[in-house]
């Protein structure tokens, strides 16, 4: 009896020891990922972590020494009303982009599911933004924007209004950098919950009708919630996306007036560039990863688990 | 019944019609905006009583637009190279090897996503100063290939994983086939769907970047259409037909692109947001 446990669990032990030679023999292929690893570690992971370091020094961006200062950045940059200002915007940039792209995306979506005509046209009209760089779509719009003679102001006039100065109000402008980014780039949510809508299988619809449903319900207790994976990817992408902004807002305002419309990496750029501050702009750097980390994280959470319970 | 669908059905085709001119008034304000003289300030809803094509072709000397539209290509075509590349190499080991430190190179590789590249552009920014590879090719090379070799990897593993049978690269190990031999001649074929994704989203990405062409390319020698684009601006904003002009340059080669193969544009970019 005991020889017998004892043999078995020595052919155990060889089974796994044979494994383990098996996954040795297999070789990893290591150089096969060698280049692609090296360039992210030089270009991604170590400026990252290097970056991190240089947030906690007084570094002027040129010069060969610096000090450290420990936490003194940070304290700054939660001492600093601009600072506040700024996270405040590229939420607004992040947050208010997300909520357009999807209603808006989602309703032409519904929409162009519909068996009429234009449907073609109208899709490929309000995807053609999405191949335009975000710059010259910025640019675009400052004809559209302008104070001296921007189309809006044409319109107003001609309409017998007062023209407005809507890019060099603060607010104002911030909003407009939200409408501009939804504009360029609600066409990929388009896409995306269109096919998710045509995922769906068209029985469901009919046992509905059947049940006397109405549209309104039929959309609440079947598209909603059969939508819900591609809600997820279109959420995610589209925070991600706004958090980042940086073209749109070069291009309309260039952050101001003063600081005014700045999202994170305009800012972080004028620190470093314009003000010799870099010290202070890695601090920003690396207060913003955390963000976009923080917030894409809980927001693909909160939708997977919607999805699982849908 | 058949009446009501019809007239929802009008109803629908009129909304679409409305989203058509909502989303086209911008591309018809910077054409009207092009065409004008300098110096005419009528309104740009109001279509130019001449016609100024001249504009471009001074948009086109005057920015230097040749050179940057030679810049542009450049990076774009070998990044997007390389990309694909580097990409399906790295990715054929990690997802058919699944040995333990394949396990943790993948991870690495997917976690970086997470990492906006700006970012890190402070201790970026000094290291290129100190390779000395500020207004280089490579560097703007390096940095895109860096920032979507996470995303063409995954896409290409995804895809190895699911679609490519083990057994036609087991027999052709058997017939004695090196690694190599396998990757280039059964594999990598079998990848096309995939590479052509990740050749559309890198090329229309790296083509419309600003960031790190800013950033690294301050040479007017070395400005991609970007950046040309956004000094020419500042140089003349107050004759923004030639603005326009120049605008109208810089987006005629991807526009045209995209309306030709619109299907694989948009099949592209779509699957390349959906799985990254």
């Amino acid at each position: 009896m005991n020889e017998l446990v004892r043999k078995e669990r020595f052919s155990v032990v060889r089974d796994t020891e044979k494994r383990k030679k098996k996954l040795k023999t297999e070789s990893s292929l290591w150089w096969m990922y060698l280049p692609g690893l090296v360039i992210i570690t030089v270009f991604i992971i170590y400026p990252f972590i290097n970056g991190i370091r240089l947030s906690f020094t007084n570094w002027n961006g040129f010069s060969q020494t610096y000090d450290w200062v420990g936490l003194q950045q940070y304290k700054r940059l939660l001492a600093d009303p601009t600072t506040w200002l700024v996270i405040k915007n590229t939420l607004l940039y992040g947050i208010g982009s997300t909520i357009f792209q999807n209603i808006i995306g989602l309703l032409y979506a519904l929409l162009l599911n519909q068996s009429i005509k234009m449907k073609a046209l109208t899709r490929t009209i309000v995807y053609l933004p999405v191949i335009i760089s975000p710059i010259i779509m910025g640019y675009i719009w400052y004809f559209f924007f302008a104070y001296q003679g921007g189309a809006l102001n044409d319109l107003l006039v001609f309409l017998g209004f007062e023209k407005i100065n809507a890019l060099g109000t603060p607010e104002l402008n911030s909003w407009i950098i939200v409408f501009v980014n939804t504009y360029q780039f609600v066409g990929i949510a388009m896409i995306i919950y269109l096919a998710g809508l045509q995922s769906i299988s068209k029985d469901y619809y009919e046992a509905a009708q059947l049940d006397g449903a109405s549209a309104l319900q039929q959309f609440k207790n079947i598209t909603l919630p059969l939508l819900m994976p591609s809600i997820t990817i279109n959420v995610v992408l589209n925070i991600i996306g706004g958090l980042k902004l940086f073209d749109v807002i070069v291009a309309l305002t260039g952050g101001g007036p003063g600081d005014a419309s700045q999202s994170m990496s305009t800012f972080m750029y004028d620190l470093y560039f314009r003000r010799q501050d870099a010290g202070y702009a890695a601090t920003q750097g690396v207060c913003m990863a955390l963000i976009i980390l923080v917030i894409s994280l809980s927001a693909l959470m909160y939708f997977k688990r919607k999805e699982t319970e849908a | 019944m058949d009446y009501t669908n019809k007239r929802k059905k009008r109803f629908f085709t009129f909304l679409a019609l409305c989203i058509t001119l909502v989303h086209i008034v911008p591309f018809y304000i910077l054409v009207t905006t092009s065409l004008k003289a300098t110096g005419d300030f009528s309104s740009k809803w109001v279509f130019p009583k001449s016609i100024h094509l001249e504009n471009f072709t001074t948009a086109w000397e005057q920015a230097n637009l040749g050179n940057s539209f030679m810049n542009t290509f450049i990076i774009t075509f070998i990044s997007a190279i390389l990309l694909i590349f580097l990409g399906s190499m790295a990715a054929y080991p990690l997802a058919r090897r699944q040995t333990k430190l394949n396990k943790y190179v993948y991870f690495i590789f997917i976690a970086v996503m997470v990492i906006p590249p700006l970012t890190a552009l402070v201790p970026l920014y000094k290291m290129v100063v100190n390779m000395g590879m500020m207004n280089t090719y490579q560097i703007a090379i390096l940095n895109n290939v860096a920032a979507f070799l996470p995303l063409t990897i995954f896409l290409y593993a995804g895809f190895i994983r699911s679609t490519i049978s083990k057994e036609l690269e087991e027999a052709a190990r058997i017939d004695g086939a090196g690694t190599l031999t396998i990757f280039f001649k059964i594999v990598f074929p079998l990848l096309k769907p995939v590479t052509a994704s990740i050749l559309i989203i890198a090329s229309v990405y790296i083509w419309n970047d600003y960031q790190f062409a800013i950033f690294f390319l301050q040479d007017k020698e070395m400005h991609t259409l970007t950046v040309t684009l956004a000094s020419f601006f500042a140089e003349n904003q107050n004759n923004l037909s030639l603005v326009g002009a120049a605008a109208i340059i810089a987006m005629l080669p991807m526009t045209i692109l995209f309306l030709v193969l619109q299907k694989y544009f948009i099949a592209g970019l779509s699957s390349g947001s959906v799985k990254g």
